[in-house]
């Protein structure tokens, strides 16, 4: 009994810890970095990530993240993919989602908050904005640099 | 008034045209692993909102800022998004299994089950997992609690075995609150007697 007593507390601090989390990279493969404000960490899997990250990944690099309403967000080589917004209602299931693929590649399964109220995720690109009524979907941005 | 409103839609046409270099982008549905075809709406900046909901419905956004409506391969969908499809997280799955009256041990049945969702968590790097246990209606709130607690522990326990770190399980037991069958109080059903194990 008292070893499930000091386990609920272990697991208590660690929600503590965690909780501006939005995400976790589950799949990172060659370069992955993530840019929180000014400084850059290199993403493996287990690293959470919060709104306002960006994900970059290199010329051999990959990510797949799962999102706390169970959606899953993969990008490609050569991406640049920011999480502009994120919130959920893990009671509700309100929440708002506004991804932005800024250069790369994107595939993506909604979750939770489209089934909810369609719409609750987009994602933008320089040139246009979609909206995601569900459920799997994948998007490319042309990098800027080749055009 | 009316000729003025013209002028405006001839106006945003030539914009549309005149095509002022955009960064070029592709939309397109896939479908999913049980073959449902799902819904997207791609607005261009400046243009109308169209929604694709066809099979490798896609639409494509030109360096020009000419807008096309597309229906891709498969072939075309995997040259280009292969890789960055093969990075997406395993997807979300419940499994249930069912116990032995009163008690922590799992049906014969359910020890065959087990196997199956062992080969899934073996392809998942880092699991999220909540057990959640649950009885049927016989006997009363707190031997029901308790039991529950137990039944999801003892999963815990078979998966902690498999290599999974502890503080990646979520255990709770729901007693007989949440009951698969709707049944009197104090009536032994099979299907009441189980744990359910989300996947994330």
């Amino acid at each position: 009994m008292r070893k499930f007593l000091i386990l609920l507390v272990a697991l208590g601090f660690a929600g503590t810890a965690l909780a501006a989390d939005v995400g976790l990279v589950k799949v990172a493969k060659g370069s992955v970095q993530i840019q929180r404000g000014a400084n850059k960490i290199p993403a493996t899997v287990g690293t959470g990530l919060q709104q306002a990250d960006v994900v970059i990944t290199g010329a051999d690099g990959s990510a797949g993240i799962t999102f706390t309403d169970n959606s899953l967000v993969s990008v490609g080589p050569n991406s640049v993919f920011s999480i502009d917004k994120y919130s959920f209602d893990t009671t509700t299931h309100a929440g708002e989602f506004e991804g932005n693929l800024k250069q790369g590649r994107l595939a993506a399964v909604s979750g939770k908050m489209v089934k909810q109220s369609p719409d609750s995720m987009k994602i933008r690109t320089p040139s246009a904005i979609m909206g995601v009524r569900g459920t799997e979907f994948v998007v490319q941005v042309d990098d800027t640099k080749k055009n | 008034m009316v000729r003025h409103l013209w002028v405006v839609a001839a106006a945003f046409i030539a914009a549309g045209c005149a095509c002022a270099p955009v960064t070029p982008a592709l939309f397109a549905v896939v479908p999913a692993a049980d073959g449902h075809i799902g819904r997207i709406v791609v607005t261009p900046n400046g243009g109308e909102p169209k929604l694709i909901d066809t099979k490798y419905g896609a639409e494509r956004i030109r360096a020009d800022g000419k807008v096309e409506n597309v229906t891709l391969t498969e072939t075309e969908v995997q040259a280009t998004f292969g890789t960055v499809m093969d990075a997406l997280p395993g997807r979300p799955a419940t499994y249930t299994l069912y116990f032995l009256e009163g008690k922590d041990e799992l049906t014969p049945e359910s020890k065959v089950e087990l196997d199956r969702v062992f080969a899934d968590l073996r392809h998942r790097p880092l699991p999220d997992i909540a057990v959640i246990g649950h009885t049927d209606t016989r006997g009363g709130l707190e031997y029901n609690d308790t039991l529950s607690r137990a039944r999801a522990e003892r999963m815990r326990e078979m998966l902690v075995g498999l290599g999974i770190p502890e503080e990646r399980i979520m255990v709770a037991g729901r007693g007989k609150r949440e009951l698969l069958v709707p049944t009197e109080d104090n009536v032994s059903e099979a299907r009441n007697r189980r744990v359910e194990i989300n996947v994330r």
